[in-house]
């Protein structure tokens, strides 16, 4: 796109944002109702309930107010209910990676071989099309039962959901290289791992690494709901805690910084795949 | 002692059956062989098989019968003695063009140091005029070049023998002209051994040193084998004014146009598969068969050959 073309998109974008904002604070105005209660319990209530409102949603304010809380002091630690927010988000980050990692030592190497044998790619197919479709939080009882550690146990929950795309598109990945390259190496008599490392792995790099985008995402949607479900630390926990402590504006903003981390992890991932893809 | 290099025997190519089909002979008892030194043009229609019968001299298919036999041993998956320049250049896009070289003289030479390495592909990058162009990867390269690089690269293993699968079809004609030009000059220097399929009469005339017809497939034959006898320092500036050119030309153009239908279904009389007819189109009328002592005085690209 043409550099005005960036500039105009840019500006739409902010304009977005602003009206977004100016519909959010309006729908979110005080709206001045008369205090129905008596004095005595209008004081114990709240000026908000005393005038009869709903729950309050918090404005734009309040919300921007609570982020700067947030970010003047991420990390404390005050007791294992009450820890900064980006503790939590390092607890979550943390596990998401942790999982992640050990997704990769085992998708890559089978990938690898279901990818290049046509055997084994027939013999793992029903099971990974089986296993495939299971929502990842469907693992957790399971994990609870036998792994009995609640951290190890959304670990694993990461793991088993970070597993198939990368395990798909690596013998996708493999399977697909162009069989004149395979040919060169051939008729170079190279031998079958410097084959692997210096022909299969480089073609099939982006379509990895395309997996790996994709798995990355999916646990990072999924480690939110591990961690409401096994509770103890992380933004997961940190979201749920703060709906029974019915702080929206605290939901929010995590909500926003979710957002944010996942689309920094997708970026670093995109840069990756970037890294290793070839033109034609 | 003959100097025959390669030896192909009987071969054929069988594709079984598809359910209520026949099976599906490709081509069946071809027979050749090819001396050292010798530059050897296949000349044929679509789907008689010439990609295969490189495929196999390569390694890289098998035959359903017959057997290939060079230098002496039988041919039995590929192997770095025979370089192939495929035709679609297949150069590793992830590679500049130095380090797809250098992947063929690492594979080669493996225990070879790095300055030797980098000296051999600097040396192969040079001869096929891509200097200043090594570092650039194959997205970067116009077509031309591309294949250039996959010429060196097979050079570069210095094998045996060389194996071109059209690799100049997908070239416009200026550009081929000058890799053309180039390959000529390369062969002569190196005395490479080197079989090519090609589309291009003209292409045949100006490279090889013989040319083999082959009859259209399905049961395709090497019907004849052109010997040309166009002196072997040949130019694609002069050649046309050779008057030994145009005899030689129609004569192939003639088999494509019109005679390599009818061969698979009549071939003459005195054909025998075995020993496909060697013609000498540039010397005599078309379909002449000129006997071996008469072929040795006075062709010079054999003649030259065998003092090699």
């Amino acid at each position: 796109m043409p550099r005005s073309g960036r500039a105009a998109a840019a500006i739409l974008s902010c304009l977005m944002f602003v009206v977004f904002v100016a519909i959010w604070h309006m729908a979110t105005l005080p709206t001045a109702g008369v205090q129905t209660a008596d004095d005595e319990y209008a004081k114990l209530l709240g000026s908000n309930a005393a005038k009869g409102q709903k729950s309050a949603f918090p404005s734009p304010k309040d919300v921007a107010l609570k982020m700067w809380e947030h970010a003047k002091d991420p990390f404390f630690v005050r007791g294992t209910n009450d820890q900064g927010i980006g503790i939590q988000l390092a607890y979550s980050v943390g596990r998401v990676l942790f999982g992640f990692g050990l997704a990769v030592l085992v998708a890559i190497p089978v990938g690898f071989l279901i990818g290049m044998s046509p055997l084994f790619y027939r013999a793992f197919d029903p099971f990974i099309q089986v296993l495939k479709p299971i929502s990842p939080l469907a693992w957790m009882p399971l994990a609870l039962f036998t792994i009995k550690d609640s951290a190890t146990s959304s670990i694993f929950v990461i793991f088993i959901c970070s597993l198939w795309p990368m395990l798909i598109n690596t013998a996708f990945g493999v399977s697909a290289v162009r069989r004149e390259w395979l040919n060169v190496a051939r008729t170079l008599e190279v031998s079958p791992l410097r084959k692997a490392f210096q022909v299969v792995l480089p073609a099939a790099a982006p379509t990895i690494m395309t997996g790996m985008r994709i798995s990355v995402g999916i646990a990072w949607l999924v480690i939110v709901a591990a961690e409401m479900l096994v509770g103890g630390t992380g933004i997961g926990y940190f979201v749920w805690n703060e709906w029974n402590n019915l702080s929206i504006s605290n939901i929010l903003c995590a909500i926003l910084l979710i957002g944010l981390v996942g689309m920094l992890l997708d970026q670093i991932l995109a840069w990756l795949t970037q890294a290793v893809s070839y033109p034609e | 002692m003959s100097n025959e290099f390669l030896k192909v025997e009987g071969l054929s190519k069988t594709f079984a059956a598809a359910r209520g089909g026949a099976a599906l002979t490709v081509f069946e008892n071809v027979n050749f062989t090819i001396n050292k030194g010798e530059f050897v043009c296949i000349i044929g229609h679509s789907g008689c098989g010439k990609s295969t019968i490189l495929n196999v001299l390569a390694g890289l298919d098998d035959a359903s019968g017959g057997v290939v036999i060079m230098d002496e041993r039988e041919v039995a998956g590929p192997s770095l003695d025979r370089g192939v320049v495929f035709q679609g250049h297949a150069l590793m896009p992830w590679l500049t063009a130095k380090k797809n070289v250098a992947f063929a003289v690492k594979s080669r030479w493996p225990h070879a140091d790095r300055a030797k390495v980098d000296e051999i592909c600097q040396r192969y990058i040079d001869l096929v005029g891509l200097t200043g162009s090594e570092n650039r990867r194959p997205a970067e390269l116009s077509g031309g070049m591309k294949q250039r690089v996959g010429i060196a690269r097979a050079f570069a293993i210095e094998p045996k023998m060389l194996l071109l699968d059209e690799p100049f079809g997908a070239l416009d004609a200026l550009t081929r002209g000058v890799i053309q030009d180039e390959l000529l000059k390369i062969c002569a220097a190196t005395h490479q051994t080197v079989f090519m399929i090609t589309h291009d009469v003209d292409e045949a005339i100006l490279l090889a040193d013989k040319i083999m017809l082959m009859s259209n497939g399905p049961g395709a034959h090497i019907a004849e084998i052109v010997v040309n006898t166009l002196p072997r320092n040949r130019s694609r500036h002069t050649i046309h004014k050779d008057p030994q050119y145009y005899p030689i030309r129609n004569h192939l153009v003639d088999f494509l146009v019109s005679r390599s239908k009818n061969f698979t279904e009549q071939p003459p009389a005195d054909y025998d598969p075995k020993h496909p007819p060697l013609v000498t189109p540039g010397l005599a009328d078309a379909g002449l068969a000129i006997p071996e002592s008469l072929l040795n005085s006075q062709t010079p690209p054999l003649a030259r050959v065998i003092n090699h």
